[in-house]
């Protein structure tokens, strides 16, 4: 597990395709969870989140032959997916026994690619495409936490994060195809972990 | 991740139910979920007080991993599938 970098300026503005100026954070007032999103700030966020919806939505399991078992979410494929950030966002719930696995596959991964499609739609409702304020209920922020982490979980498979990501993005210059990337990351985990704290 | 060898931790008065149903809920560390965000999934899915839930969180972050519960197997599954909504590396395992 990690903890967020202290928010908001991890290196020089300059440097940073995210906006020049402290970066959204969420805070917790008498009218419920707020943050304000720069434009570019809310266009980084549904374009990954879209991203993710695109992923976990495409080739959805054949959902089962039967009548009853596409009403229940039974799918009649069974293995992992060979994506590496779609095995992360729908991993095993066995590890050591590959027939449990697949059927606890079959049982659970098509709720559970839905139940990612619907948070992320709900981000997306509560985001204006512009940026602006957002005045989140507790059922939404619930939302963004869950789709927030799904990008960040996406990301971090992409970036090759590991348990020392600090040292990490101290070692990825300017030059680094990673750098955009990995700043939009580090401020992400910055703002998921406000919305933890506005929660708490 | 760390791959330190790891001790299946239980909490406190939950050893007649492992006895009784021995499935397991187990919680894998990752490099990912920030540490406050899996206290707080903790305490929303099993409504655990906060202490134990980042005891548990503490226990999944230095030893690789922990058991976050016990009991039926159907339970546990149900577990698993709700900690993968929020985003953990959740498992069922067999007490043995």
């Amino acid at each position: 597990m990690s903890e967020p970098s202290p928010p908001p300026e991890p290196v020089d503005p300059d440097d940073m395709a995210l906006p020049d100026r402290p970066l959204a954070v969420f805070r917790a007032t008498s009218r419920g969870i707020t943050a304000r999103f720069a434009r570019p700030e809310a266009a980084i966020i549904r374009e990954l989140v879209a991203q993710v919806v695109e992923l976990v939505a495409a080739d959805m399991p054949t959902v089962g032959s039967d009548d009853l078992a596409a009403l229940v979410g039974i799918s009649d494929s069974a293995e992992e997916p060979d994506d590496p950030v779609l095995a992360r966002l729908l991993p095993d719930g066995y590890r050591d026994d590959p027939d449990a696995a697949r059927e606890f596959r079959r049982f659970t991964e098509s709720t559970l690619r839905s139940a990612k499609v619907e948070t992320a739609q709900m981000l997306l409702e509560t985001l204006p495409a512009g940026g602006g304020r957002v005045r989140l209920s507790a059922d939404q922020a619930e939302a963004w936490l869950r789709s927030l982490n799904d990008v960040r979980l996406a990301m971090g498979v992409r970036l090759g994060v590991t348990e020392d990501f600090h040292e990490m993005i101290q070692d990825i210059g300017p030059d680094d195809a990673r750098y955009g990337y990995a700043h939009i990351y580090d401020w992400l985990s910055v703002l998921q972990a406000s919305l933890v704290e506005a929660l708490s | 991740m760390s791959v330190a060898p790891v001790e299946i931790t239980r909490a406190e008065g939950d050893e007649e139910a492992l006895v009784d149903k021995p499935w397991l809920t187990i919680v894998w560390n990752d490099p990912v979920n920030l540490m406050d965000y899996v206290t707080y999934v903790f305490q929303r899915v099993f409504g655990y007080p906060k202490p134990k839930a980042e005891r548990l969180m503490l226990d999944v972050h230095h030893k690789g991993k922990a058991v976050v519960a016990a009991g039926a197997r159907e339970a546990m599954e149900r577990n698993a599938e709700t900690l993968h909504g929020y985003g953990l590396w959740a498992t069922v395992s067999h007490d043995t």
